[in-house]
């Protein structure tokens, strides 16, 4: 194992972790303002519509497999019944039609940003690496898919496992490097990284702020201009010495 | 009963001669910037015509305010609240910001610029959003003075149903203008749509405003509201709307809208409301009771119960005071001339309108040496526009509250002018029309003289009550991004000029006792 190894698969991890962390800390902190969706809907609609949805739903059943896939260990699966011949074909399927939409709704969105000079005049540097990152990911998930149909990289033995070890700070990049992981794989994963440690500051932050508050609070709400402890913490203490 | 004060704007349309000055003073203050250029939180639009944005009157199509459900329950138009999370991807009741109209400028350095030729230099439209060349189609105002009207009054919503009464032939055309604002609802479905809960109304004053900070770019707002005066900034990606300059008005200032209108038509005032029953009113079955539900919640200020059940509310005394003299209660609910903007949308609107008179002046005052009730009722009838077409936004179509608006306002005339010119008090003229004579002159005093402590009666905001009123003088109400940065006091852990610490923090630090002691030119007694 080299140090180049210990450093993708050890140090990025937790450094794109802390990155993750902390930067979401510090931008909720100072950002409450650029803290949002920048939807670009009013600029144009139509086409937004199918790849703002599809891409959208896509993100979501795709994050869902990965959870499904890296969390649950082989061992469990087997215990309920669920052949490793069935898990893959069920994997695949389900990987392929996320994976798909995801792709789709990217395309078309990148798409409408270049085609219509209003939308693309929102765009910003911060986008740019966004839709970078995202299509590094999107582009090795796939191929890591696509590539695997045989079941040649048992990922769930090796990608899985190393995730997990390093969730209880026991990381093994050995996992990672072992033979059959291929070059994809390990792409995809690093991708990954390097998408958190980016993700506090782009927009991608508006994924915390899913509205489920919204199902229970009362519809009108009433604000007090005085006397109320406001809901966040002030932007910057004013009272403090310089 | 639970009290709570509510601003409110009554706009008398008989005054209004649609020079836009209202509009233009309101974007030189609050929407000059970059991504709110298309965003008029007042805008003054023909009647009949398609409005801004174009046909937002339409609710089969835009889906905004309220309705009542099968079982007769009060729910937002454009469905519920899992319907809303499961279309925030697309929201498919949103305005494009065509609806509206792109906004530009012209290229005038080409004026100058151009080289010598043999035609002369034109300057071309350039959109504001890109840059680019623009092939205008819409604008601010297009259909202004019924421009166009075969293709743009001709489609007014209101018109449909009234093809017949409402001509655009040239002998029988009519028009008027109706300046809007946010409504600043007591039931508010742009804040019941926002799923973010950054909207809000104030409980001090019912302003509804949009937490900056707090919006995430969902954008049901801007279609939640059956008037679409929430905007989306689409620079920031927040939603920005009216906020009945707030800080104006807390210091007892009119709104700039109201403070520059040429025509003085516009009075701003608190009213009363009993907030325990606004479901309720905003929940009637029938379409023409809403409006006197919504009377219903206004309360008597003069009413000793009321008062005392307003102190207990917490409401101070000057703001009851105020409620008692304020022009909007005796407009809507003394002398019932106000009437409100689309009541059938359920949303309890708060900025009412005097119907307009003056194209029939002469027809009513003919024949004045015998005052005949049939005479001016009859008359109203005949106005060149339309009751129908007046209670068609007005009055939920019902054209009772716009006759009974529109021959009040008419006997009015009539009374002042037998008073004036004649030197005869013809107190069957205001009892005809079911008012008390004293009243009716002191209706005169508000529509006709308005005064201007007549037309603006504003408390001021109580800032002693606030914890932070000392942190908070020099900003400036509305901090946007980049700009007007709030005052941070260069305070210290001070124990003397010299005594600056870098980065002491001091438990005890009392910054208004350190600001009166250190206040530049200050004789340091405080």
């Amino acid at each position: 194992m080299s140090q180049g190894d210990v450093l993708l698969y050890a140090v990025l991890p937790y450094a794109a972790l802390a990155v993750f962390v902390v930067g979401h800390w510090w931008r909720y902190r100072r950002d409450q303002y650029g803290w949002g969706a920048r939807s670009t809907q009013l600029l144009e609609s139509r086409v937004l519509k199918y790849a703002s949805t599809i891409f959208h739903f896509g993100v979501l059943a795709a994050i869902g497999g990965h959870v499904l896939g890296i969390l649950i260990p082989r061992s469990w699966t087997a215990a309920v019944g669920v052949s490793d011949d069935a898990y893959h074909v069920i994997a695949v399927i389900g990987g392929l039609a996320a994976g798909g939409a995801v792709c789709v709704g990217f395309v078309l969105l990148v798409y409408r940003r270049l085609r219509f000079p209003r939308v693309r005049v929102t765009t910003t540097r911060a986008d740019v690496i966004t839709m970078g990152l995202l299509a590094l990911g999107i582009v090795t998930g796939m191929l890591a898919t696509i590539a695997n149909f045989g079941d040649a990289v048992h990922y769930r033995e090796s990608v899985a496992p190393y995730f997990r070890q390093l969730f209880v700070l026991d990381p093994q990049p050995e996992l990672m490097t072992g033979g059959e992981v291929t070059f994809v794989f390990q792409l995809h994963v690093i991708s990954a990284w390097l998408l958190f440690a980016w993700w506090p500051f782009s927009r991608l932050v508006h994924a915390w702020s899913i509205p489920v508050d919204y199902l229970r609070r009362s519809p009108i709400p009433y604000r007090s201009r005085y006397g109320r402890p406001r809901r966040r913490p002030e932007p910057a203490t004013r009272i403090q010495a310089r | 009963m639970r009290v709570r004060a509510q601003m409110g704007m009554v706009m008398n349309l008989d005054k209004c001669i649609g020079c836009h000055t209202c509009s233009v003073t309101c974007k030189n203050v609050w929407t000059n910037r970059r991504g709110t250029e298309y965003i008029w939180f007042n805008n003054v639009e023909t009647k009949p015509g398609r409005g801004y944005p174009r046909d937002y009157e339409d609710q089969e199509r835009w889906q905004g305010g309220w309705k009542l459900n099968r079982r007769g329950k009060l729910q937002l138009r454009a469905g519920g609240r899992l319907r809303k999370l499961a279309s925030i991807f697309w929201n498919p009741d949103l305005p494009t910001i065509d609806d509206y109209y792109e906004p530009w400028t012209y290229d005038y350095d080409h004026l100058i610029s151009a080289p010598a030729s043999d035609v002369q230099p034109a300057a071309r439209p350039k959109s504001l959003v890109t840059g680019g060349d623009l092939d205008l189609q819409w604008g601010p105002n297009w259909d202004d003075d019924l421009a166009g009207s075969p293709r743009n009054a001709a489609n007014d919503p209101n018109r449909r149903e009234l093809e017949d009464k409402v001509k655009l032939e040239f002998e029988q055309a009519f028009m008027m203008y109706l300046p809007r604002i946010c409504e600043h609802c007591v039931n508010p479905s742009c804040v019941a749509s926002c799923p973010s809960g950054a909207m809000y109304k104030r409980e001090e004053d019912g302003i509804v405003l949009v937490d900056q900070e707090a919006c995430r770019s969902w954008r049901f707002c801007v279609s939640g509201c059956p008037y679409k005066k929430v905007y989306f900034n689409w620079n920031t990606g927040k939603a920005e709307k009216c906020n009945f300059c707030y800080p104006r008005v807390e210091a007892g200032l009119p709104t700039v809208c109201s403070e520059t209108c040429v025509g003085r038509l516009r009075h701003l005032g608190i009213v009363l409301i009993d907030t325990d029953r606004v479901e309720a009113a905003a929940s009637v079955p029938e379409e023409h009771d809403l409006l006197d539900a919504q009377l219903d919640l206004m309360l008597d200020p003069d009413d000793p119960e009321v008062r005392e059940a307003a102190r207990r509310d917490g409401i101070a005394d000057d703001w009851i005071e105020a409620a008692r003299r304020s022009p909007i209660y005796a407009m809507c609910k003394r002398w019932r001339i106000a009437l409100p903007l689309h009541p059938e949308y359920r949303t309890l609107p708060m900025v009412w309108y005097v119907p307009p008179l003056s194209p029939v002046e002469s027809m009513i005052e003919e024949g004045t040496e015998h005052a005949d009730p049939d005479h001016l009722f009859a008359a109203v009838d005949e106005m060149r526009i339309p009751i129908e077409y007046l209670a068609s936004f007005l009055a939920a179509g019902d054209p009772e509250p716009v006759r009974r608006s529109l021959t009040r306002m008419a006997a009015m005339r009539r009374f002042m002018r037998a008073a004036d010119v004649d030197g005869r008090v013809d107190t069957a003229i205001a009892t005809d029309v079911g008012m008390e004579p004293t009243e009716m002159e002191k209706m005169f005093r508000m529509v006709a003289i308005g005064d201007y402590d007549d037309r603006y009666v504003l408390p001021k905001r109580h800032g002693e009550v606030s914890p932070e009123a000392f942190a908070e003088q020099g900003s400036c109400g509305i901090d946007f991004s980049g700009k007007a940065e709030t005052v941070v006091p260069l305070a210290a852990h001070a124990t003397g000029e010299a005594g600056y610490e870098e980065g002491a923090v001091d438990p005890d630090f009392d910054l208004r006792d350190h600001l009166v002691r250190h206040r530049p030119n200050g004789d340091g007694r405080g």
